[in-house]
């Protein structure tokens, strides 16, 4: 299908999904290894240029992975955080790129399981819609997706303490 | 405060795409609070158009962003003007003024608006901004309690309710409140209903947009030599 392996960004909120992920990990689940996690302090972190600069910069699919409705540590990150992923779709296919590739799951630490699935599920769609538009053309970004992790990672870091 | 909303990602996409530099210009003032064109909405429409232009292959051309405080003033323009002689293009993010200002100080530069400005209007609820003045020049609100039926009535009357207020609500558009039932209700509250007994005199448009650019001068505030009598 394609030269490379699809690129999956997932932002993980501290208290759910990140914790999921570690569980996954320490549970021997088998995911798709395609899928970078991003760490953030809540879901309502996440802004719209973050979505939109992750497909900027050679992301095929981007996952937004927060607590479950009613139960954000900080009330109600995760409903903003769902509201600026649909604004985020909507900018999406204004510009000519599916909006499916970006998608907003909510689960609880508790959920390993869930969280191989997610990652299953986004790999699959991402798979059968081919990559990114912006990248068809062989040219293969992770390096700079890489550095985007890499800067935000400290700031996340301090503020999730 | 003025009131814009963004252009459609293709429509500025098609303005700039011939260029090769394009700076995007954001504006700190009336369209960063209503979400239209402050720092952050300028960073996630310089983000799109990246990736617009890239999909119709033209990813040569550059774009970056800023945002300066205001728009509409010369004064905060000089801290973008050694900035702006990269580019050969600017999109600005700021109301019709704001474009305006940037197209007369550089008159070298190719200058585009981002936004569709829209009115002067107050934030209803959070999203959601609803127009209050038509800048008609002549203000009557003192006459109407401080509800302006030139601008909240869809059909400008000025003598009570049209037969279409139903419940309160306007029959041009089913959901927006009848000026006059407001009017009418607060007049009630302040007990000046009175008031409206008398024929209210036609309104005067001369102070209106229609006769061209208007102009207010304050000529104690004239600096010597360079103001309107220089």
């Amino acid at each position: 299908m394609t030269d490379r392996e699809p690129i999956l960004l997932a932002f993980c909120c501290h208290y759910c999904a990140y914790a999921a992920a570690d569980l996954a990990g320490s549970m021997r689940l088998q995911y798709p290894e395609n899928v970078r996690v991003l760490r953030l302090p809540c879901t309502g972190k996440v802004e719209i240029n973050y979505l939109l600069s992750a497909f900027e910069y050679g992301a095929d699919g981007v996952i937004v992975a927060g607590c479950l409705e009613g139960g954000c540590h900080f009330l109600e990150g995760n409903l903003r955080a769902r509201r600026r992923v649909e604004r985020a779709k909507e900018i999406l296919a204004e510009i000519g790129i599916e909006p499916e590739r970006l998608e907003m799951y909510n689960l609880s630490s508790a959920e390993g399981g869930r969280f191989a699935q997610i990652v299953s599920e986004m790999t699959e769609r991402i798979c059968r819609l081919g990559l990114s538009p912006l990248h068809r053309n062989g040219l293969h970004n992770d390096r700079e997706l890489g550095n985007i992790v890499e800067q935000e990672e400290p700031t996340l870091q301090g503020e999730a303490k | 405060m003025i009131v814009a909303d963004r252009k459609k990602v293709p429509e500025i996409r098609d303005m700039i795409k011939e260029h090769s530099r394009v700076l995007l210009v954001g504006c700190g003032t009336c369209v960063t609070v209503c979400l239209a064109g402050g720092e952050r909405e300028t960073g996630i429409l310089g983000s799109a158009l990246r990736m617009a232009l890239r999909l119709i292959g033209r990813d040569k051309v550059v774009v970056d962003e800023c945002t300066i405080e205001r728009q509409c003033e010369d004064a905060f323009i000089d801290i973008l003007a050694p900035r702006v002689k990269e580019y050969d293009a600017i999109c600005s993010l700021g109301c019709g003024a704001g474009v305006q200002a940037l197209a007369e100080r550089f008159p070298n530069t190719a200058v585009y608006p981002g936004l569709n400005t829209q009115f002067i209007g107050i934030l209803e609820a959070q999203g959601v901004w609803t127009e209050k003045c038509a800048g008609c020049g002549s203000c009557r609100l003192g006459e109407f309690v401080g509800i302006c039926p030139i601008t909240r009535c869809a059909k400008r009357l000025l003598n009570g309710p049209c037969a279409g207020s139903r419940n309160g609500k306007c029959e041009i558009v089913s959901e927006r409140e009848c000026a006059w039932q407001l009017i009418y209700d607060r007049a009630r509250t302040l007990g000046v209903l009175e008031r409206f007994a008398r024929i209210a005199e036609p309104h005067d448009w001369s102070t209106g947009p229609d006769g061209g650019p208007r102009k207010v001068i304050r000529e104690d505030q004239c600096i010597a030599g360079l103001g309107p009598k220089a």
